[in-house]
């Protein structure tokens, strides 16, 4: 299973799962990050960490650390 | 018996109802929840500290329709699921449990009309605590521009609560917000709204309540029982794991257990469902662009982060920052500083030379003037970090920084606060409220203090400019100049490089220091950086003007209050105790001779004389009397009784040091860093034995200790101020002086082994 983290620029995937049920997986999906929702990865900080995406109509950014807590499946390229 | 009424009095008026009504703001991070408060209260806001934690509370107070209303500022949160004590503020003032505010009757919550979804959620939780709510529906025009639209009324239906639009940035719609809230404030208790969470959930509660009764804690909030089981190692089970006697883990694990092999397992469990409800609520009333178009935000964006160029122009507008603060302040502070003048030579002319003089002069109007002439400093460096806050710029710098950050320990968060502190450290601190962990705001806080602040610049130049020969290293290009200003001279001179070296120093210091820190008393897992990027906007100059007017205000009020204080005592003790009568009749005698050459002999014995009696008064005074008993310890740092001095008298701000030392010198305090005289004197200094009491190590410890030491009490002030306890500006003090002797002692010891 891929997660977020492994998502390149400009792909976009829908959201499967979020790992564990610590204070970070709370507070991800309480940002929105629900199984069935679609993410899109914008870009990336200047060394690489943390990434942007846009998700629900706003923009998040996100560590990988955190963003590999969520598991994806990628969507076809509109 | 009552008084006769004259017959020209009005009629009784009917007892009036003087209830006061309580009313609570909440929203999201960036909703523009702070703009709207300043706009419902203006100024009349009081700031304090909730009980314990570190978060700031903002009261107002204002009348409408004849009637007092509280309008209470809680500080932005995506969520009422309270994993620390800060959070548990927001949701303890909500259900009445904070004592000092009373309960709430009516809750404001807003939210970003053009981020709906995701604000909704908070909006969502709010109703689940069945108080009055009114949502008041923000930045509409933002929303409206970028194609979403929101049919309001209907909203307020499925809400069930009234639904204001507003553009606060504009301050439109306010009227009508505020009507709302005075409106919902009176309404009669709220019905208890259509249920989010499936019938399994509130059963489950049924019976945690039971549970929490028959373990001797009764009558628990509903929304908190909802809580327990909703926040696996959250607030509320850990307050009632202590409250509650018989297992209360035991028990909400097996609830969670159940709630488990029922398919709604927690935590997912609430954001599925208030995600669920959101869609539902939304279905048919809200629409967003199916496709994102580019907006010019996302353009800039492409630039202000991309790898190369958006470092590069970081860099440059960080160097813009910090050049344009110290220009423009400058004309404005040489303002600060004659007037200054001016009013001491109005009570020289008033008051005859004596205590009551020496006081005023030497201590009020140096004291208080000490402080405010730093103001323009800082009022240029809030106003630069108001624009780009309020531009949405900070969010960018945040992210920009990060990766960097973390290999300290710090975050991306904490970048704007350190960079803030190069100026002063006071506005550093009061910065890292944007850091919302804990962990990584006090690491933040505790470091802050060790950037070379511009109260530190004085006693690097006058040191340099007295002991660092002024020998070019190497020639790099060019001279470039527009206009006569020299932008880059071509040359790499040895002062210039100390100077750099000691401005840098702190900052370098802070890494090892940030990295202990995160490694002992502030140990644990890293906190995440999810983080919301807010679009680019054009700052409101109403919203600018009021977070600089908050901070220069607050800056003003408790720094002063402090320096002030603390200069007075520094006075008292070089003043007393002492005969000063020689030295009042030489000032009289000084004052009473005209300026012309003929008294120019006369005049240079008198000001001798008069400079001798200052040294020799000051030797005797408490203040010498301390620095004579801290000798021993200054010594192996290379410095006399006159340095140790020095230092301690700059303990409350580390500028008194240049005034102090003149003083010694038989200078009088009149002197500052560019005084040749000074300068002189530093270098001819002597030992009892005739030795030099300056050389090179001397001068570089005595720097090296102003760099690390954390002298000043405004900070230390602020420290406690913001992190509500003594015990953190305590601590700061001690390990940043520890580290200042230790490294002051190796740069002279190591220091004399090779000059």
């Amino acid at each position: 299973m891929t997660t977020l983290d492994g998502l390149k620029l400009g792909e976009r995937a829908r959201i499967v799962e979020i790992s564990g049920d610590d204070g970070i997986a709370i507070r991800l999906m309480e940002m929105g990050l629900i199984d069935g929702e679609e993410i899109e990865l914008l870009g990336f900080a200047p060394l690489g960490d943390p990434i942007e995406f846009e998700l629900r109509g706003y923009r998040l950014s996100l560590r990988k650390n955190e963003a590999r807590r969520v598991s994806i499946e990628p969507l076809p390229q509109a | 018996m009552a008084a006769p009424v004259p017959a020209s009095s009005p009629p009784p008026t009917p007892a009036k109802e003087t209830r006061s009504f309580n009313v609570a703001l909440i929203g999201n991070p960036n909703t523009g929840k702070s703009t709207l408060f300043n706009l419902l209260c203006g100024m009349q806001s009081r700031v304090g500290n909730f009980p314990g934690v570190t978060v700031e509370k903002k009261i107002g107070h204002v009348n409408w329709q004849g009637q007092q209303f509280h309008i209470i500022d809680l500080p932005g949160t995506y969520s009422l699921s309270p994993r620390t004590l800060d959070e548990m503020v927001s949701v303890d003032v909500l259900l009445g449990r904070q004592k000092d505010v009373g309960h709430p009757d009516a809750v404001v919550c807003i939210v970003d009309a053009s981020n709906l979804e995701r604000n909704l959620y908070l909006v969502s939780q709010v109703l689940d605590m069945q108080l009055p709510v009114v949502v008041v529906l923000n930045m509409c025009d933002v929303a409206l521009a970028r194609g979403t639209t929101i049919d309001a009324t209907e909203l307020s239906q499925r809400l069930g609560v009234p639904v204001v639009k507003a553009e606060a940035h504009r301050a439109v719609g306010i009227d009508d917000v505020r009507n709302a809230i005075a409106a919902a404030a009176k309404s009669s208790p709220v019905e208890a709204r259509k249920k989010v969470f499936p019938e399994e959930f509130y059963s489950e509660c049924d019976q945690l309540a039971t549970h929490l009764t028959a373990g001797g804690a009764a009558d628990v909030p509903e929304f908190l029982i909802q809580r327990m089981i909703l926040d696996p190692g959250g607030c509320v089970e850990a307050e009632y794991t202590k409250k509650c006697g018989n297992n209360l883990p035991q028990a909400l694990t097996e609830c969670r257990e159940r709630l488990k092999s029922a398919g709604q397992a927690v935590p997912a469990i609430e954001a599925r469902q208030r995600y669920a409800w959101i869609r539902e609520v939304l279905a048919g009333i809200h629409t967003r662009p199916t496709t994102r178009s580019v907006t010019f935000s996302d353009k800039l964006d492409r630039l202000l982060t991309h790898k190369f160029i958006g470092v590069g122009i970081f860099i440059a507008l960080m160097f813009v920052v910090f050049q344009a603060i110290y220009a423009w302040a400058g004309p404005f502070m040489e303002i600060i500083e004659s007037a200054q003048g001016w009013l001491a030579d109005l009570v020289a002319l008033t008051l005859a030379p004596g205590p009551l003089r020496s006081l005023i002069n030497d201590g009020v109007i140096a004291g208080v003037g000490g402080v405010i002439v730093f103001l323009p400093q800082i009022v240029f460096l809030f106003l630069f970090i108001a624009i780009l806050e309020d531009c949405g710029y900070m969010a960018r710098a945040a992210f920009l920084m990060d990766r960097l950050m973390t290999k300290v320990g710090l975050s991306g968060k904490s970048f704007v606060p350190l960079m803030s502190s190069f100026a002063c450290a006071i506005p550093g601190v009061m910065a890292t409220r944007v850091i919302e962990n804990r962990r990584d705001r006090m690491v933040t806080i505790l470091v802050a203090p060790l950037m070379s602040c511009s109260a530190r610049l004085p006693v690097y130049i006058l040191l340099i400019a007295a002991f660092i020969p002024a020998v070019t290293l190497f020639q790099v290009g060019p001279e470039l100049s527009i206009g006569g200003f020299v932008l880059w001279s071509g040359q790499v001179t040895l002062p210039g490089v100390v100077l750099l070296g000691m401005s840098s120093l702190g900052a370098v210091i802070a890494v090892p220091v940030a990295w202990i820190l995160k490694k002992t008393m502030f140990r644990g897992e890293t906190p995440p950086f999810i983080m919301e990027l807010p679009s680019y906007k054009w700052p409101s100059p109403r919203i600018v003007f009021y977070r600089v007017y908050d901070r220069a205000k607050a800056f003003v009020m408790r720094a002063g209050t402090l320096i002030f204080a603390t200069t007075i005592i520094v006075w008292a003790a070089g003043y007393f105790p002492g005969d000063h009568t020689a030295q009042h009749k030489l000032e009289t005698q000084i004052e009473a001779l005209d300026d012309t050459p003929e008294n120019e002999a006369q005049l240079e014995q008198l000001v001798d004389r008069h400079n001798a009696v200052s040294a020799q008064l000051i030797e005797t005074s408490f203040l010498g009397r301390v620095g004579h008993a801290i000798e021993p310890a200054v010594k192996p740092l290379g410095w006399d009784w006159r340095i140790g001095v020095g230092a301690v008298a700059s303990f409350p701000a580390r500028e008194v040091i240049i005034s102090t030392l003149g003083t010694i010198y038989s200078m009088g305090g009149d002197v500052d860093e560019e005084s040749e005289g000074l300068k002189e004197s530093l270098q001819q200094a002597r030992w009892p034995d005739g030795r030099n009491v300056y050389n090179v190590p001397v001068a570089l410890s005595i720097m090296v200790f102003f760099a690390l030491c954390a002298q000043c009490g405004a900070t230390l002030m602020v420290i406690r101020r913001e992190t509500n306890s003594w015990f953190w500006p305590v601590f700061t003090f001690v390990y940043m002086t520890a580290l200042a002797y230790v490294a002051a002692l190796l740069v002279y010891q190591v220091g004399m082994r090779y000059f």
